[in-house]
């Protein structure tokens, strides 16, 4: 049976297929990411910060709300670059009538209403007087405020509002009328939120942004600092694929080549490489790593370096030298020795070719077992600490404890992206030893 | 006659033990020099670069001058005299923690006392009765571990050769093709499982509780503290469960469909020979020992495990102690805690190499 052949026949396990199919779509989504949103830009984001003010707090996903038939808002950002502004010029200044219109459609109350407003270019600081207006005609005064250059009116820690309202600000003010604190319901309508500002020079620039934050946002949510989830969710498949294919790669390889040296080399060689895999053994992985991560540095690097180098003389050894003992007097070899093949080329282009294909399926299987074993680091808080990771994910799940807080999104987005790429390649693993096993064949 | 059996008998036996007791020591000796090999790249790895001694310096001269800074008994002292002060109180502490041999000599110190179990004593942290030696925090933890990780695996090894068994004797049915469909779940370590565990019967139905060994307070009544403890081991128990049962009854009934094919268990069943005794005595026997190997490896991979499934659990094992550990930067702790799981790995092989020899016919006939 040829090598294509037996790829070929991967076509009659269901299982293999499914996995091929998830494999080539994470490959997909990871090219996907790393094209739509570059390295740099993808460290930037996740450092989290002012880029994501516009963003709501823990906001779930949109499709998850819809599915249960929730109609929970969306952000909304009204703008004054949008508005009719009405310029009302005097001397020494100008006055300016700003209307923010907030059409309000949704099911369910925002998670936070805030003012941002910027005046560049003034000496005197601007003063803005704010009204709310609702769609049955109420008007509430919301007070004055002087503007900084960059300025924010957090509407909902209004504590006066509060007090005057009964409810807290962003609830209050899309209320219906006499709504009891807890069984408040949503007026939807048109509102306004005018403000009369008075600046204290005429060509200066001044602007407003009115923010009602959301309770869902895109397809993934977002976190506890606002981060929209998605680029972790994006960013962390290639990166897990990364490091579980380089991992997998790296400990079968240079055990192969160990295991292959002490074979052909037999004696001394032989059983210090024994030896040492018996020490290796007891040696645990996890701990070293942690203790690793810990004392060093928790770059995914350094981390990818610890995992090969304890690898290099793990339990497969025992089974490539079975393999591989057989090898040794084949006719093939001796006739290689008979044209002066050295040692090095003997090892590397005699006997391990050979053993190759038999290795394919313990290689797949093996590299969501790395892909897990990076998520588990993350986990402890041992993750890389400027990539966002799937684990990374976790981890700052766990620690807000969102499982509590019934953000599960936050909780079950990741670990479905992890139980897929594990899932992908042991189905396809679990296929190829069917394949590639002469003794699985049989059955 | 009949002494004469008896007498051979005897003589056999005689020579088994002494082959097993042989074959014991040459195994200790040899885990011996493993485990000190280990130990040492364990206490290498630690101070690569002298980087925690370092680590440690900072650590020692920053809290040395906060609590002469905080004292109002040297509030009036001078610049210079408070300095020299602090570089006094970090002479003493450098020389407490034995800083200033250089990491050589240290280092066969620790070898030294790691294999003795003297484990030193926690920069920070202490045992909950009190002690502050690294051993007397680890082994009040080790219990717990044990009992989790103990239970899961006996669990997971006598479900899952029966199953296998079974499923065997049933080969190509509906039960045995959906088994074999969901082997590659367990790709997904135990912690992992954990987590769905944990939202679905802690969160979204409140049944179980979410981590933890025993509600606060502790119930009086030991039945009742058994009982409790019993709950909160369920979902952990189940989580390794989930994770290791399919793999475990996929790989095993492998080796009994191998092994049922082979021409003496034909032979068993052409003489009409019942199916229980055929699975005992041809089928389980001499599949045995590559059981017990991917059992050892199971475990190995178990123990690894724990670290994390602990503190998704916040069971109070050695997992969740490592973790602390790491909290505090408390190096004797790691350096414990991984020499004690690397005691504990050896134990391991070295339990399951007596059962491999009391199996393995050839060890006890064949004399090496």
């Amino acid at each position: 049976m040829g090598r294509f052949a037996a790829l070929s026949e991967l076509r009659n396990y269901p299982s293999a297929v499914v996995g091929m199919a998830i494999i080539a779509f994470l490959i997909a989504l990871s090219v996907y990411t790393v094209i739509t949103i570059p390295y740099a830009d993808a460290l930037d984001k996740w450092r989290g910060g002012e880029q994501w003010r516009l963003h709501p707090v823990n906001a779930s996903p949109v499709w998850a709300d819809r599915l249960t038939g929730g109609r929970a808002p969306e952000t909304q950002v009204v703008s004054s670059r949008d508005a009719a502004i009405e310029r009302q010029p005097f001397e020494g200044g100008e006055r300016l009538h700003i209307p923010l219109q907030v059409n309000y459609q949704a099911g369910d109350f925002p998670s936070e209403m805030t003012l941002f407003l910027s005046a560049e270019g003034h000496e005197r600081e601007p003063f803005a007087r704010l009204v709310w207006r609702t769609p049955d005609g109420r008007e509430l005064a919301l007070g004055g405020t002087r503007v900084a250059t960059q300025d924010r009116v957090s509407i909902s820690q209004d504590r006066s509002l509060e007090q005057r309202l009964g409810l807290v600000p962003h609830i209050g003010l899309l209320a219906t009328p006499d709504s009891e604190p807890g069984a408040a319901e949503v007026l939807t309508g048109d509102y306004e939120l005018t403000l009369d500002v008075i600046l204290f020079q005429e060509d200066a620039g001044f602007e407003a942004d009115l923010v009602l934050y959301g309770r869902v946002h895109g397809l993934a949510g977002t976190d506890h600092q606002r981060r929209d989830l998605m680029v972790a969710l994006m960013w962390g498949t290639p990166v897990a694929l990364a490091f579980g294919l380089l991992a997998a790669v790296g400990t079968t390889i240079t055990t192969l080549i160990i295991a292959a040296t002490g074979v052909w080399f037999g004696g001394w060689v032989d059983a210090t490489i024994q030896r040492l895999t018996e020490v290796n053994m007891i040696l645990p992985l996890l701990p070293i790593l942690v203790m690793v991560g810990t004392l060093y540095s928790t770059s995914i690097w350094l981390m990818l370096g610890v995992v090969v180098a304890l690898g290099i003389f793990s339990a497969g050894i025992k089974m490539y030298r079975a393999m591989l003992l057989p090898l040794r007097q084949a006719a093939y070899i001796e006739a290689a020795l008979a044209y002066g093949a050295g040692n090095t080329r003997i090892i590397l282009r005699y006997m391990i070719p050979r053993i190759l294909p038999v290795l394919i399926p313990t290689f797949v299987t093996l590299i969501p077992t790395f892909v897990f074993l990076e998520a588990s680091l993350a986990v402890l808080g041992l993750g890389d600490p400027v990539l966002p990771t799937w684990g990374k994910v976790l981890n700052d799940a766990q620690s807000e404890s969102a499982l509590y807080s019934q953000y599960y999104y936050w909780v079950l987005s990741p670990a479905f992206l992890l139980m897929l790429t594990g899932l992908g390649f042991a189905m396809l693993g679990f296929a190829l030893d069917r394949i590639f096993n002469p003794r699985l064949r049989a059955l | 006659m009949t002494t004469a059996t008896e007498g051979t008998r005897a003589q056999g036996l005689r020579r088994d033990v002494r082959r097993l007791g042989l074959f014991t020591a040459k195994r200790l000796l040899a885990l011996f020099l493993t485990i000190l090999v280990g130990v040492y790249l364990t206490i290498l790895i630690a101070n690569m670069g002298g980087r925690v001694d370092d680590l440690r310096m900072v650590q020692i001269q920053g809290e040395v001058s906060e609590m002469v800074r905080g004292d109002p008994a040297f509030q009036d002292m001078p610049s210079e005299e408070r300095n020299a002060l602090v570089q006094r109180q970090v002479d003493l502490e450098v020389e407490r923690l034995r800083l200033d041999q250089p990491f050589i000599v240290r280092s066969f110190d620790y070898l030294h006392r790691a294999m003795l179990l003297d484990l030193g004593r926690a920069e920070q942290m202490h045992s909950d009765s009190g002690s502050r030696d690294v051993y007397d925090i680890i082994v009040e933890r080790l219990p717990a571990t044990l009992l989790l990780f103990g239970t899961a695996n006996f669990l997971v090894f006598f479900f899952s050769v029966y199953i296998a068994l079974s499923l065997s004797r049933r080969y190509g049915s509906m039960l045995d093709r959906s088994v074999i469909a969901l082997a590659p779940s367990s790709a997904a370590p135990a912690w992992f499982y954990g987590i769905f565990l944990i939202l679905l019967f802690a969160f979204v139905l409140p049944v179980l509780p979410s981590g933890g060994m025993v509600q606060a307070p502790p119930p009086e009544n030991p039945l009742h503290y058994a009982l409790d403890v019993l709950r909160h081991m369920l979902l952990p128990v189940l989580a390794m469960f989930l994770s290791q049962i399919f793999i475990s009854i996929y790989s095993w009934r492998t080796f009994f469909l191998i092994h049922s094919s082979e021409d003496y268990v034909e032979m068993a069943r052409a003489k009409g020979l019942p199916d229980n005794l055929i699975e005992r005595r041809y089928i389980l026997r001499p599949t045995l020992s590559p059981i017990i190997t991917s059992f050892l490896l199971m475990l190995i991979g178990l123990w690894s495990g724990a670290i994390i499934l602990e503190q998704v659990f916040n069971w109070p094992g050695l997992g969740t102690l490592l973790f602390q550990a790491i909290g505090h930067r408390d190096t004797p702790v790691i350096i414990g805690s991984v020499v004690i799981f690397a005691y504990l790995l050896a134990i391991t092989v070295f339990l399951l190499d007596i059962l491999y020899a009391v199996l393995d016919p050839r060890i006890r006939i064949g004399g090496d």
